[in-house]
């Protein structure tokens, strides 16, 4: 016998209310899946981690030499495993949902395990695992830039241990500061795909990297030229045709804005290869082919803050002054200090990501082709101001924290190989395996 | 006999086969080499980076003649190698005490 009791008729009526009143209060707007957007946002998620594997992974192995070629394929691949199953299980929570008294800076455990990450769930007009399969290769992809920072001489372990802390108490809450409903969004930083998040962020890291991990055996009397530029240029290519996923993906959706993000992706890369190459070959007589894939990385990382909000001629200005500035921090500045940050992590993308930062407070002004500053913001320069908070931000925080942990890591297991392991080259002494067998 | 030693610059290798083919030489052994001499290394750029390489590629060319056909090979070598540009390399002449074919045990100038 079943008889309806009024306590549980009146569970039942407010299980039943409970169930209505979100529909209630979004009837203006329920809540749809656009197939345009959510066809873009499959591809563009897909094209985001081809960026890391292959590309990155191709482009920071093309600069490595032959005895340590495999290590760095192995340290992108394996933190695209480690950092997807942290993103499942607590990082797409932590970013993306609300903190409520802590939403300033950092999410809930509300999604932690992706509950609540079903097939009907949306976020906006998409699916809500596509959003969150899209911002995990964010994820993905900048700790794995660190990896340029401490190439041939990072204990591979140390590493793992590294980035699994690093993703954790760097890029999520820094994700959630800016995109996430934090305090950096809040303040009216325009960074549509990552200029802080994704490239300051790493930058910087890796800059802390480079110091604590200390120079490798020899250099830089050693002669440690790449060991193949074929396969770092057809990295910065993927890279390159990646980026469009990264930028235009980063509308999240099939829209106009999504197509100008495409579009001045496009010409800063352009005018940021191009800039590279001039500069070398003024300075040195001759256009090198590593010297245009890495300004054609440097107007990528630069036009990304600014990829939803500069115009056209804006994004050119945008890729000249990333690439020139990278450039000078990659040759000059570098060579000056002494430190090794190997393949160049903080001077493109730390460098351009700062460059490309301030720039998108200047050229997101309708007056210079722009779409328009941050709501309530009064000006070029009031942006600019809010732009280069987010940039100290970025960089205090997440230097001091990687610093940190690094250090713990230095004290406990520690972070590097010994000179044998080093000098034997990495595949061997930590792999067993050798790249070519010829 | 005499054993014959000329460094040469890579890209002349086929000439010079075919130069000492011409003359009559029948069997030349090649090692690829590397060293400096007035022609002194490059430098190589990466990023700022500048590097100096010492050592060039070369061809070692050997050939094991009779004394009879020594200046004739010198010639031949000269001939084909000769750029006119520093770098073209050098011919070294030793005397030679033995030769002896592997298959048929024969010694001397049979053997050559």
């Amino acid at each position: 016998m079943y008889s309806l009791q009024p306590r549980r008729l009146a569970t039942h009526a407010l299980a039943v209310l409970s169930l209505l009143l979100p529909a209630l209060a979004l009837a203006d707007e329920p809540p749809t899946l656009s197939s345009g957007d959510t066809a873009w946002m499959l591809t563009a998620t897909a094209l985001v981690l081809f960026m890391t594997i292959p590309g990155l992974a191709l482009f920071y192995a093309g600069l490595v030499r032959s005895k340590n070629v495999l290590s760095v394929l192995m340290q992108c691949f394996a933190i695209t495993g480690l950092i997807t199953l942290i993103w499942a299980v607590y990082g797409y929570s932590l970013a993306f949902t609300d903190g409520g008294a802590m939403n300033d800076y950092i999410g809930s455990l509300d999604k932690a395990f992706l509950s609540g990450v079903t097939v009907d769930a949306l976020s906006g007009t998409i699916p809500d695992s596509l959003f969150m399969t899209f911002q995990m290769t964010f994820a993905i992809i900048t700790p794995a830039l660190i990896v340029g920072a401490f190439a041939e001489r990072m204990k591979f372990s140390a590493m793992l241990i590294f980035m699994a802390l690093w993703v954790t108490l760097v890029y999520i809450p820094i994700a959630h500061w800016v995109w996430g409903g934090g305090w950096v969004g809040a303040m009216g930083a325009l960074d549509f795909a990552g200029g802080t998040v994704v490239h300051i962020n790493a930058g910087v890291a890796a800059l802390m990297a480079a110091l604590m991990l200390g120079r490798r055996k020899g250099y830089p009397t050693t002669a440690m030229p790449p060991h193949n530029l074929s396969f770092t240029v057809i990295g910065a290519s993927m890279l390159w045709v990646g980026w469009f996923g990264f930028n235009a993906g980063s509308e999240l959706a099939a829209d106009g804005t999504a197509a100008m993000a495409m579009t001045v992706t496009q010409l800063s890369t352009a005018a940021a290869a191009l800039t590279w190459m001039f500069a070398e070959w003024i300075e040195h007589g001759k256009p090198s082919v590593l010297g245009i894939a890495t300004g054609a990385v440097a107007g990528l990382v630069a036009i990304t803050p600014a990829s939803g909000t500069a115009g056209p001629m804006g994004a050119i200005a945008i890729g000249f002054a990333g690439s020139l500035l990278a450039y000078f921090a990659s040759t000059k500045v570098k060579k000056w200090l002494g430190y090794d940050d190997s393949l160049d992590v903080w001077g493109v993308h730390g460098v351009a990501g700062i460059v490309g930062a301030i720039l998108t407070g200047v050229f997101a002004a309708p007056v210079l082709g722009g779409a328009g500053l941050a709501d309530g913001v009064d000006g070029i320069g009031g942006q600019v101001w809010i732009q280069l908070v987010s940039v100290a931000a970025t960089l205090v925080y997440g230097g001091l924290v990687s610093l940190a942990l690094l250090f713990l890591i230095k004290v406990t297991i520690g972070l590097r190989v010994t000179e044998e392991q080093e000098t034997e080259g990495l595949d061997l002494a930590l792999h067993d395996e050798r790249g070519y067998i010829i | 006999m005499k054993l014959v030693a000329a460094i040469i610059k890579p890209f002349k290798l086929d000439d010079v086969r075919e130069a000492l083919g011409d003359i009559g030489v029948s069997g030349i052994t090649v090692i690829e080499v590397k060293g400096f001499g007035r022609q002194k290394g490059h430098t190589e750029l990466y990023r700022g980076a500048e590097y100096v390489v010492d050592f060039l590629p070369k061809i070692k060319v050997e050939i094991a003649v009779d004394d009879a056909m020594v200046d004739k090979v010198i010639e031949a070598i000269s001939g084909a190698a000769r750029t006119g540009k520093i770098g073209d390399g050098k011919i070294f002449v030793f005397d030679l005490n033995q030769v002896i074919r592997i298959r048929t045990g024969e010694t001397g100038s049979d053997a050559l």
